[in-house]
């Protein structure tokens, strides 16, 4: 049977998709993902789409999916490499795909990445600094 | 000016591994003609909205694809007929954002704004057909 492979790389889960998708493969792959962001405790997930020519209503929704199932596990995901024509009928379709970040090729999406985390590493380091005090504060507002 | 037909190719599809190479076939047809890429994306980006409608309310149906030419026109026309359970309401289908299945109910209105021409006839119980044109240059 196809499958997309997943790869990891560091913090990141890596997937290209080189091949058209029929609905079987689109579904396996959503599911694949997320419970390799749960094995892995992966933070970022890199999706290369830059040899897809068709991107419909049903892609699109997995796409959203994949990223708001790896939001829910702390991991971010980022879609690069969409061809114009693509961009162009999606749009036109009504599907924007929002909630999903994009980058133009996989370097830009990298960095992108990248730089969510530190975003979120910097967070929790100022929670961690936070006296004892303000925690139980926080606490006791909630 | 009427529509002429000059090649016709025809496709049962009944299963989800179907799709995609229908939308080859499709594809083939549309750059034989030199449509343009962003209308070829958007062309089979409709008939892959119509096939996977029909594969889930009918259990799939028959495909064809045609050839046809309009004056110095040329384009790609895609009619999608099944025996399934038919619409019983087409303006409501044709809205955005409604659905009767699990989707997000963009296929039929996002279809029609990817296209040139887009019509749609459907008895209940009996089934439903959808076509749709798209010119090289349109």
């Amino acid at each position: 049977m196809d499958k997309i492979p997943i790869l990891r790389m560091g913090q990141f889960l890596l997937v290209t998709i080189q091949v058209d998708l029929y609905d079987r493969l689109a579904l396996d792959l959503e599911a694949d993902l997320v419970k390799m962001v749960d094995k892995t405790g992966a933070r970022g997930v890199l999706i290369d789409i830059s040899a897809v020519s068709i991107v419909d209503s049903f892609m699109g929704r997995i796409i959203g999916n994949i990223g708001s199932m790896s939001k829910l596990l702390d991991a971010e995901t980022v879609v690069v490499g969409m061809q114009p024509a693509v961009a162009i009928t999606l749009v036109e379709l009504g599907l924007p795909l929002k909630g999903v970040f994009t980058a133009l090729n996989v370097e830009k999406g990298m960095d992108l990445l990248k730089s969510k985390i530190q975003f979120s590493t910097e967070d929790d380091f100022d929670y961690e600094s936070e006296s004892e005090d303000d925690k139980q504060d926080r606490f006791s507002l909630s | 000016m009427s529509v002429i037909t000059l090649a016709k190719d025809t496709m049962m599809v009944v299963r989800e591994q179907d799709v995609v190479p229908f939308r080859n076939r499709v594809k083939e047809h549309a750059s034989k003609i030199r449509m343009g890429v962003v209308n070829q994306t958007k062309l089979i980006t409709a008939a892959s909205e119509l096939v996977r409608n029909m594969l889930r309310y009918a259990n799939g149906g028959l495909a064809i694809i045609e050839v046809v030419s309009k004056g110095r026109d040329n384009g790609i026309k895609l009619t999608f007929s099944d025996k399934g359970p038919g619409i019983p309401d087409i303006a409501l289908a044709l809205k955005d954002g409604f659905s009767t299945g699990k989707s997000l109910g963009l296929g039929l209105p996002g279809t029609r704004r990817l296209v040139n021409e887009f019509s749609i006839e459907s008895e209940v119980g009996a089934g439903t057909t959808v076509t749709i044109i798209k010119w090289a240059n349109g």
